[in-house]
């Protein structure tokens, strides 16, 4: 092998670096944005920024695998005559049948009944299979209202009204041709093979006002019986969560910018929300600051990956989690045994976020009969199943390392920073110090 | 006449001076699973939302006023007879049946609509069709802009005149204008109206009631460029 003239004199450009050369050479040659999956990839301040203190001598921690270390969560009791009772605070995000095959959106209802939690619609609908196979499913009344009905309105356990999420808060969606099936077709009541999109406005409501009034009327429709969520993309979220309280919400879904997407212009995941971490502690102002934290439920999503991630959002005043990337990894997604077929398709494992493309060699994002009857839905819900109890158990560790009898009475009080971004924005103290960045109240 | 027929016969009038949204609304919800009046009148409406919404069941109510957001939204198989004005969202997702307004509709009249027919004898506001999914809708008089949007199936039928941008991004809703379009919106062109156009043109407007000779319409649909995207249509988007 040639040695190369330079071997120390390359340097990469920060501004121009391989993958922004690539990117500006794919746009030149396409003509069109980029388009994918996943969510946001750059690195922004996020829970791994906080660190726990745990007991010392000031603070009494609970015998691990002995003393007891609640984990269950109601959601939804403010107004709704059933509220949802969850034993885990971890849920399934609302993720579609369309942007899903059918087999992981049961996988996902599978994974999710067998701990005792909740998953969500998306984007497309109610599948039957979701609903047989998932004991509490929360509906998603999204603004393309594709597949909505009154019955499947009745037939969920939850209804979310999604104004927006963290990867693209302000915009819709777009399901590509060529994940148009003759299923999916049927289910939006639109012809085969062409570009599906979701508008990014409700068709019959704008702004806080009218959304008090939509919930009015989605409480009529299921005669007051279910817990309506609102979910929002993190950006104005103090102002968002005020004003979703205000038109009537129980549970508010607060979705930071690394939430995931099954098909979004890259700039669009990239650049547009502010990330999970502020958004979290800027929920819990608003809620406090109405007197309603803990009356209304905060379920806080966008790059929940681990039980610590989980524990440190309940510490900052969240009532649960949401999953969604991580729960299709936990399926299969990105799996290092697919990196040969990854490689096929100009991916690999690690890397893989495609799932606009409808080539999914795990089955999971594809409509595609062949790919999709790869996935096995029995296995894919006990991976799920799985996934969700290491959530659970490493909240409950880190919570017993507090002092906690339940991971609720974790508090922020409990956390530090190792970051300045990460203290002001969590307003938690940079560890080893008692400096709060903005804590004079400014917001 | 048994007393079960007789009870079902006889008009049920609930006042909502004296009675709540919510106790009405739940008595026509439980006509879904149970026999009870066939006929139900409305009094006092004052601008209420969501009036009458989410029925299942074979019946007619007339509301007797106007009414606020959502009149008779979601509804399946029930005959809502609005003898007023409807504020925004009337007869939304609605699934079945149908919602006559006799007087004017607010903003997205009938929006996302999934069957049924839709009567609105006076004007309808803008957005009216708003990304329906195989609902009818006849509106004796004129309606607003961005009227049809993202209209997937279904036919809307227009006596009067349209607002700017009818028919944006439409799919393969069928429009019926017999008025002046203002403007048409992306991928909205006008389409030839062969017979059998004016033939379901005429059975809608005798569905709904209202005179009017087919033949003084015109058919609007969708271009179809837009279906998938190509960057040679990026200045449409």
């Amino acid at each position: 092998m040639t040695a190369h003239p330079k071997p120390w004199g390359l340097r990469e450009s920060y501004l121009f670096d391989r993958h922004v050369i690539a990117e500006i050479q794919r746009a030149a040659r396409e003509g069109i944005y980029d388009v994918r999956g996943f969510g946001a990839k750059r690195r922004v301040p996020h829970f791994d920024d906080l660190l726990f203190l745990g007991a010392s001598v000031s603070r009494y921690p609970l015998e691990g695998y002995r003393e007891r270390c609640g984990t269950d969560v109601v959601l939804g009791t403010r107004f709704a005559k059933r509220p949802l009772e969850l034993k885990i605070p971890v849920t399934i995000a609302g993720m579609s049948f369309g942007a899903l095959s059918a087999p992981a959106k049961e996988a996902l209802g599978r994974g999710a009944t067998e701990v005792g939690t909740s998953t969500t619609t998306g984007d497309g609908g109610m599948t039957p299979e979701e609903r047989e196979h998932s004991e509490t499913l929360v509906y998603q009344l999204l603004p393309s209202r594709y597949g909505m009905n009154p019955d499947d309105l009745r037939r969920a356990d939850a209804i979310e009204v999604v104004v927006g999420q963290g990867a693209k808060p302000g915009g819709g969606g777009m399901l590509l041709g060529h994940k148009i099936s003759d299923r999916v077709a049927e289910m939006r009541d639109l012809p085969k093979g062409i570009d599906q999109r979701s508008a990014s406005r409700h068709p019959d409501w704008t702004g806080p006002d009218d959304l008090e009034i939509k919930i009015q009327e989605l409480r009529e429709i299921t005669d007051w019986e279910k817990p309506i969520f609102v979910k929002v993309g993190a950006t104005r979220t103090y102002y968002d969560v005020q004003l979703a309280v205000k038109a009537g919400a129980d549970v508010i879904v607060v979705d930071g910018m690394q939430g995931g997407t099954a098909a979004t212009q890259d700039v669009f995941i990239e650049h547009v929300g502010i990330p999970t971490l502020p958004a979290t502690r800027l929920a819990v102002d608003a809620l406090q600051e109405l007197g309603m934290h803990r009356r209304v439920q905060l379920v806080v999503s966008g790059g929940i990956r681990s039980g610590a991630d989980v524990a440190k959002a309940l510490a900052l005043g969240a009532d649960a989690c949401s999953i969604g990337t991580a729960a299709l990894i936990a399926m299969g997604d990105n799996s290092p045994e697919l990196e040969e077929e990854y490689r096929k398709i100009g991916s690999a494992a690690g890397y893989y976020d495609d799932y606009q493309a409808g080539l999914d060699p795990a089955g999971i994002s594809t409509q595609d009969d062949e790919l999709a009857a790869r996935f096995d839905a029995e296995l894919g819900g006990r991976r799920i199943a799985n996934f969700l109890r290491v959530l659970t158990l490493e909240t409950q560790t880190l919570a017993r390392a507090c002092g906690k009898s339940h991971v609720h009475n974790l508090e922020p009080e409990d956390l530090v920073a190792l970051t300045l971004e990460a203290a002001a924005m969590a307003r938690v103290p940079l560890a080893g110090t008692d400096w709060i960045p903005g804590a004079d109240g400014s917001r | 006449m048994t007393a079960v027929a007789a009870r079902e016969a006889a008009v049920e009038v609930v006042d909502l001076e004296a009675t709540s949204l919510r106790e009405l609304n739940q008595r026509l919800h439980d006509l879904a699973g149970s026999r009870g009046p066939a006929a139900w009148r409305v009094l006092n409406p004052n601008g209420a939302h969501a009036v009458a919404c989410g029925i299942d069941a074979e019946v007619d109510v007339e509301v007797d006023g106007h009414v606020g957001y959502y009149c008779a939204g979601m509804n399946k198989r029930a005959t809502v007879r609005i003898h007023g004005n409807a504020g925004p969202g009337v007869a939304e997702n609605m699934m079945s049946g149908l919602v006559l307004v006799h007087g004017n509709a607010s903003q997205s009249a009938g929006a996302t609509g999934r069957g049924g027919l839709l009567v609105v004898r006076g004007d309808a506001s803008s957005r009216c069709g708003i990304s329906m999914k195989g609902i009818d809708i006849v509106v004796g008089g004129s309606v607003g802009h961005m009227s049809a949007f993202m209209a997937q199936t279904g036919r809307l039928v227009v006596c009067g005149d349209a607002g700017d941008a009818l028919g944006d991004s439409i799919y393969e809703a069928r429009l019926y204008v017999r008025g002046s379009v203002a403007g048409l919106g992306a991928d909205c062109v006008e389409k030839e109206l062969r017979e059998e156009h004016r033939v379901e043109l005429g059975e809608l407007l005798l569905r709904a009631g209202i005179e009017a000779s087919p033949k003084e319409f015109r058919r609007y649909g969708s271009a179809r460029q837009l279906y998938n995207f190509k960057v040679d249509n990026a200045g449409a988007y």
